[in-house]
């Protein structure tokens, strides 16, 4: 058989995304906070701090420290129940995003204290760290943190030979060809990646394209994150 | 070479967003030079002064600095004075010299002066590079507070809560009859002779805390204290 995977599952071009939906303040009690939704995937962030740091022996005197918590609700995933607290996945995905959203804020002004993330999704439907970390960098924005940019965040891969951009469970779960799942964070300003993960096998030809096409769609969801936090001052104008 | 500003003045920025081209201005703090553009660095408002380009923050949480007088909780009494809750990142140390004129005799109880739970008007007078706070009690106004209610505020509004020389807390301490004390730290102390002053109070800073970057700030808060039926000075 040759190429089969002519069009995606539930209809969009290859490299468009799902519709995504971003707001910021939505948990009054934190110090910032933010929903991103990408498709069915929706992720809550709330970002408590700079705060002091117990117990002691974890403080930096030199800088603050950046803590991250990713955690799926027990009736997230699509019909099992996701066993609550941590576990080996949610640990992982906790630490690359603090990895992928720590070249970006700077906590140089906070010695020994720490800001915390928290990252729920009430919804996943693949690309659960990538929404995430969306979610993550515009709640620390809005919380006020020093950081140079905002982080994008977006799953790219190929299904059946075809590059595309987004995987939903669908097509992460495509079993009439190979998949690769290769979920990127990209800093828009530099360029730089960080975040870079991969399930399944790839070409390296293929890989490459792959990671071009996350370069081009990633400033588009920066261009959401942004409005997003301008909304929240904006609103208020139009009384 | 370009040189030009790439926002309005008192247009809302976000983290990453490109301010200015070019040398032709300055970055002041929130933001960063990156080959020849200005990059902001933090949530705010901008607001351009000649040359200069300044951000003001819009969220956050209070920075200590030497001077500022703020609103504290005790939460702990030591052997050598209190530990105060400042609603920063940091708590801070009242020591026993600074916070009362009196002769302490040692092993004295500590408590007769401030409690644990009490809210002190305090100021800053020394902060370490590491943040460590040290207040005082030993200067004009510094008490303890009796009574009232305390509220919350984002400490970027307090200079709006303010007012160009207190002219905002003043018209509203004359609108609603009520005593204000207002920290930099953005604790808020207020104490009227009726509850349902201090509740005019309450709803007027929250208003101020919310519109505070939209230009017009006075005349509304003006407006909405006569709507309340309150007498304002100036009308």
């Amino acid at each position: 058989m040759i190429m089969v995977y002519k069009k995606r599952i539930d209809g969009r071009k290859f490299d468009e995304t799902r519709k995504i939906e971003a707001k910021v303040g939505v948990i009054k009690n934190a110090d910032g906070s933010a929903l991103f939704k990408i498709g069915k995937t929706t992720a809550y962030a709330a970002v408590y701090g700079p705060k002091d740091l117990y117990p002691r022996f974890m403080q930096n005197p030199e800088k603050g420290l950046l803590r991250c918590n990713y955690n799926m609700l027990p009736f997230s995933g699509s019909g099992d129940r996701v066993r609550p607290g941590p576990s080996r996945r949610s640990k992982e995905i906790s630490y690359v995003t603090e990895n992928a959203l720590l070249p970006v804020v700077n906590l140089d002004n906070f010695p020994n204290a720490v800001v915390d993330v928290f990252i729920e999704l009430p919804q996943t439907d693949a690309g659960s760290r990538c929404a995430g970390i969306c979610a993550a960098s515009m709640a620390l924005a809005d919380a006020g943190i020093v950081m140079k940019d905002l982080v994008g965040a977006v799953a790219v891969g190929i299904v059946d030979g075809q590059v595309v951009v987004d995987l939903n469970y669908d097509e992460e779960s495509y079993d009439k060809g190979d998949v690769a799942d290769i979920p990127v964070a990209i800093i828009p300003s530099t360029g730089e990646f960080t975040l870079l993960q991969m399930d399944g096998r790839i070409k390296k030809k293929d890989f490459l394209k792959a990671l071009d096409a996350a370069k081009k769609i990633v400033p588009k969801i920066i261009e959401v994150q942004r409005k997003a936090l301008k909304n929240k001052f904006e609103v208020k104008n139009d009384k | 070479m370009t040189n030009e500003l790439k926002v309005k003045d008192k247009s809302v920025v976000v983290p990453g967003e490109v301010i200015a081209e070019g040398m032709n201005y300055l970055p002041g703090p929130g933001m960063y030079r990156k080959g020849n553009e200005i990059i902001s660095s933090q949530l705010g408002l901008i607001k351009i002064e000649g040359k200069v380009i300044k951000i003001i923050p819009l969220s956050g949480k209070y920075l200590p600095k030497r001077g500022d007088v703020i609103i504290g909780r005790v939460r702990d009494v030591n052997f050598s004075g209190w530990s105060i809750e400042t609603n920063s990142a940091y708590g801070a140390m009242l020591s026993m010299k600074d916070g009362s004129n009196d002769y302490i005799r040692r092993g004295a109880d500590l408590t007769k002066y401030f409690n644990i739970g009490d809210y002190i008007v305090t100021k800053i007078y020394n902060v370490t590079s590491q943040n460590l706070i040290d207040l005082t009690m030993k200067g004009p106004g510094l008490k303890k507070l009796v009574g009232g209610r305390i509220i919350k505020v984002s400490p970027s509004k307090v200079p709006r809560i303010i007012g160009k020389q207190g002219s905002m807390v003043s018209m509203i301490k004359r609108a609603t009859n009520c005593n204000i004390i207002v920290g930099q730290n953005g604790i808020v102390w207020i104490k009227g002779v009726n509850p349902e002053d201090e509740i005019i109070t309450v709803k007027t800073i929250k208003k101020i805390e919310k519109e505070s970057h939209v230009s017009g700030l006075t005349e509304r808060i003006r407006t909405f204290l006569s709507k309340k039926g309150r007498k304002v000075a100036g009308e």
